[in-house]
């Protein structure tokens, strides 16, 4: 029986898009404080699986339980809860980095001084007046950084939230979004190597179905590696 | 849900003064339209019922355009799914973007109106000015409440340029039909008559109503 100890609790949990499974039957349980790292090709649920814990997608099939609530009835209880970083930034280009992450810390009632704070923590603060716009790519993943932990989330929801930063600034994010963090993380990669090590519980989707679901350390790069062939 | 909407409105008027693209639209369009009736028309003035119809038909489809941009900022940009993981109530997405285009509109009609006067009016506007601010109040309530409604159903197709448009005229041919009964007497040739009360109340009515329904059904359209 999942505890409230669980963060995460899927039981045969599935999404369609019209004809098309997305995710099928997915199960698993991951602890507080703990971090799953999702392995799959491209298509193979990964992204799907994230927004429907992040109580953008609904659940077709299965139990889904987030934080103890289950979705998408008690969606309203875990938003804001969740800090979710996707393939997109959710930034608007026109504004500044500051006044996107204003505008969101309004939105989740974050006090204007965690705006500041966070700004600092990914090195943004020299060019958080400029519009995203006019930002290069790993500039908007940082500042996307920021605004997926302004709330102070308990659980994070990270699609490849690595991609176009650089070592430095990847190091840069570690406290806020890696292991470090002390949070309950849900994360998707295609790095075996790095996946894993950063990882309590690894799971792997083929054309939406676990195909492989074990503790991180019992996996091997080759397993990971099938999942691609 | 103050707080909220407050938000979300002050980041929509931000994004309209930065990128420019609803209002100045709205006001050349409005404009030229004005240009094309004053010569189209082939008469220097025009009073009465044809002055209402002419002022209303164009302010309609200028708030066409207006309502066609309301939600692509949220659709290209992320900020419905933005919006969709806060903990607030939905509800207030259809407050913020009724006042947003309301406000687009009063602006619109701050250059609209005047050209209109200048360009085909016959009697002398200054004495139906505080009347046409009510209707136009009432009647911009209206759009707004409906044009928010359809263009958060619109964005979510891949035709929106069609279906706002295809939805939206006829939901707003009673208010451009109660706005124009409204009015014709402020613009008759002897002077601004009374208002008429039952015309009034019809607009006044449909903003309720509209409201209403909108209110009541804007959070299934954001689901999933």
């Amino acid at each position: 029986m999942p505890t409230t100890d669980h963060a995460v609790v899927l039981r045969g949990a599935g999404r369609r898009y019209g004809e098309r499974a997305a995710l099928c039957d997915v199960s698993l349980e991951l602890e507080t404080g703990s971090t799953l790292v999702v392995f799959g090709p491209n298509g193979a649920g990964k992204t799907t699986l994230l927004r429907m814990l992040a109580t953008l997608l609904r659940p077709h099939a299965g139990e889904v339980r987030v934080l103890g609530h289950e979705l998408p009835g008690d969606g309203y209880a875990v938003r804001g809860r969740i800090g979710f970083l996707g393939h997109e930034p959710l930034l608007y280009r026109e504004l500044s980095g500051r006044e996107n992450l204003r505008f969101h810390a309004r939105l989740h009632r974050a006090a204007p001084a965690r705006v500041e704070a966070v700004l600092e923590a990914v090195g943004m603060q020299a060019r958080a007046d400029d519009p995203v716009a006019e930002l290069s790519r790993g500039m908007v993943q940082r500042l996307a950084i920021a605004r997926a932990v302004l709330h102070e989330p308990e659980l994070l929801l990270l699609d490849e939230p690595l991609a176009n930063l650089d070592p430095a600034a990847a190091a840069q994010v570690q406290p806020l979004i890696g292991r470090a963090s002390g949070r309950t993380r849900v994360l998707t990669s295609h790095d075996p190597a790095g996946g894993l090590a950063g990882a309590d519980l690894a799971l792997g989707l083929k054309a939406g179905r676990a195909a492989l679901l074990a503790p991180a350390a019992g996996v091997t790069p080759e397993q990971i590696a099938e999942l691609y062939a | 849900m103050r707080e909220t909407v407050a938000a979300l409105l002050a980041k929509d008027l931000a994004l309209e003064l930065r990128t420019r693209e609803a209002v100045p639209a709205m006001v050349l369009f409005s404009v030229t339209t004005y240009v094309i009736f004053h010569f189209g028309l082939d008469r220097d003035t025009v009073e009465g019922d044809l002055a209402a119809g002419v002022l209303w038909v164009t302010l309609l489809f200028a708030s066409i355009l207006g309502i066609n941009r309301l939600f692509v900022a949220e659709h290209e940009q992320g900020g419905f799914d933005g919006f969709l993981l806060a903990p607030v109530d939905r509800t207030a997405l259809f407050v913020a973007k009724a006042l947003a285009l309301f406000a687009f509109l009063c602006v619109v009609e701050l250059v609209a109106v005047p050209a209109f006067a200048v360009l085909l009016l016959g009697p002398s506007p200054g004495q139906a000015l505080p009347g046409l601010v009510l209707v136009l109040a009432l009647a911009n309530a209206g759009i707004a409440a409906t044009g928010t409604l359809v263009a958060a159903l619109a964005i979510q197709t891949r035709a929106r340029d069609l279906i706002v448009p295809l939805l939206a005229l006829p939901l707003l041919v009673p208010v451009v039909l109660a706005a124009a009964r409204t009015t014709a007497p402020l613009f008759a040739q002897g002077g601004a008559e009374p208002l008429p009360g039952d015309w009034l109340a019809v607009l006044a009515l449909y903003d309720l109503v509209f409201a209403l329904i909108a209110y009541a059904v804007f959070d299934f359209l954001l689901e999933d």
